[in-house]
């Protein structure tokens, strides 16, 4: 037998939230894998919607390569908030 | 976007990971980790997951006869969790590389093993009770520290885990109060059940710090946070009180307050009869691996089945695009 592939598993916690990944399964198929996702994940409602994905399809970063890879981001301070000072006084800011 | 750095040296990648351990970040599945690391987790991970599944079996046997409908819904729920946590481990084992066919096979050729507990026969419904409070109790002194494991998938999955388990020792202990405000029979059934689990629950935290042999490598990688006479010491100071207050006496003469340790002194366990059960000589073994491979070979058709009902429609997709 061909072993069947492995999906991963994300869920919404609520409305108004993300999709989380929550851990991985096996299944035949897409409508399999999302009804052993509830079976599985879902037991105490821990979600409103869930996403299965074929784990092959997925492309990642490696952790490895983190430095070289999110570096883009790492000299350019001026997209976060604290790097504009602005007086105490001006109120809203 | 092209990579053209040259690999790095073992020991860069070794540092890396030394650090990663040092400051207590999580370890996650694509990060470089040393191979005696990843062979310890899959075989901690693995055994882990072994255990929740084999130990479907012992409460399994009551489902059929509960008592009471609410009993029966119980003890369905509690067994469905078993199965979930041993699926939530395996997909943590699958993080490192390791082949989900692969383990249960391994299982089921008694080539990795699973908690000794399991081993152990459930004679009445009030093994039921007991194995959520003892048993499962043990389980949670295990379990909670293991929320911190150096590895980022293990841990999470003990976080599911943990929370869940606290209502398996809750319905069992609700149980055995059911029980120990009953008849006499019944009293007398929990205390039996109390005689035979005690000191199984005890050797479910492992041989004794001195006779451990991977304790000192685990701690140092942050997948052992605690050591086995620990949590030993701290699952009896636990576990006195509530014998109490249940009004079930512990098999042991030796039990007693210890004021200047501020702990519990216990009796010694029968290391023998750990080792005589994980060797495979216990109560149960034979039946508890038959019980798994006939299960695993007997749904082998509806495996199949839905494999060819898949290959099928994923066909008929193709035709109609």
């Amino acid at each position: 037998m061909t072993e069947w592939p492995l999906y991963e598993v994300f869920l919404r916690g609520k409305r108004g939230l993300n999709h989380v990944h929550v851990g991985s399964l096996h299944a035949a198929d897409p409508e399999m894998a999302l009804h052993h996702a509830r079976d599985l994940y879902t037991r105490r409602n821990e979600g409103v919607s869930i996403w299965v994905v074929p784990a092959a399809m997925i492309t990642a970063s490696s952790p490895d390569e983190k430095d070289p890879f999110f570096a883009p981001a790492g000299d350019k301070v001026y997209r976060h908030p604290t790097f504009y000072e602005i007086p105490d006084d001006v109120p809203h800011m | 976007m092209t990579m053209s750095l040259d690999a790095p040296d073992e020991t860069m990648l070794q540092q890396h990971f030394d650090s990663t351990i040092a400051h207590e970040h999580r370890v996650e599945p694509r990060d470089w980790m040393p191979d005696g690391y990843r062979k310890t987790m899959i075989r901690q991970i693995a055994q882990h997951a072994h255990s929740e599944i084999i130990g479907m079996q012992p409460e399994g046997n009551w489902i059929t006869r509960a008592p009471s409908l609410r009993r029966k819904a119980v003890l369905l729920a509690k067994v469905q969790d078993e199965a979930g946590h041993g699926m939530y481990l395996y997909s943590a084992a699958e993080t490192l590389g390791a082949d989900r066919a692969d383990l249960t096979d391994k299982l089921v050729h008694g080539q990795q093993k699973y908690s000794s507990i399991f081993n152990y026969p459930t004679l009445s419904y009030a093994d039921v009770g007991v194995i959520g409070w003892l048993v499962d109790g043990a389980a949670i002194c295990n379990q909670v520290p293991l929320c911190r494991s150096s590895y980022g998938p293990y841990g999470r999955a003990m976080i599911r885990i943990c929370k869940e388990e606290s209502f398996h020792q809750r319905q069992g202990y609700e149980l055995l109060m059911t029980m120990m405000a009953g008849t006499d029979a019944q009293r007398a059934m929990v205390q039996g059940a109390v005689d035979r689990f005690w000191w199984p629950s005890l050797m479910m935290f492992g041989p004794p710090d001195d006779a451990s042999v991977n304790t000192e490598q685990s701690m140092a990688w942050g997948i052992k946070r605690h050591t086995n006479d620990e949590l030993r010491q701290r699952f009896v100071d636990m576990s006195v009180p509530q014998a109490e207050k249940l009004g079930v006496r512990l098999p042991d003469p030796e039990l007693a307050w210890n004021d200047a340790r501020q702990h519990y002194d216990f009796g010694s366990v029968d290391w023998d009869e750990l080792s005589a059960v994980i060797k495979g000589n216990g109560p149960c073994n034979a039946q508890r691996v038959a019980h798994r491979k006939a299960a695993h070979d007997e749904g082998a058709w509806v495996r199949d089945a839905a494999t060819a009902y898949a290959a099928k429609t994923s066909r008929r997709l193709e035709a109609k695009t």
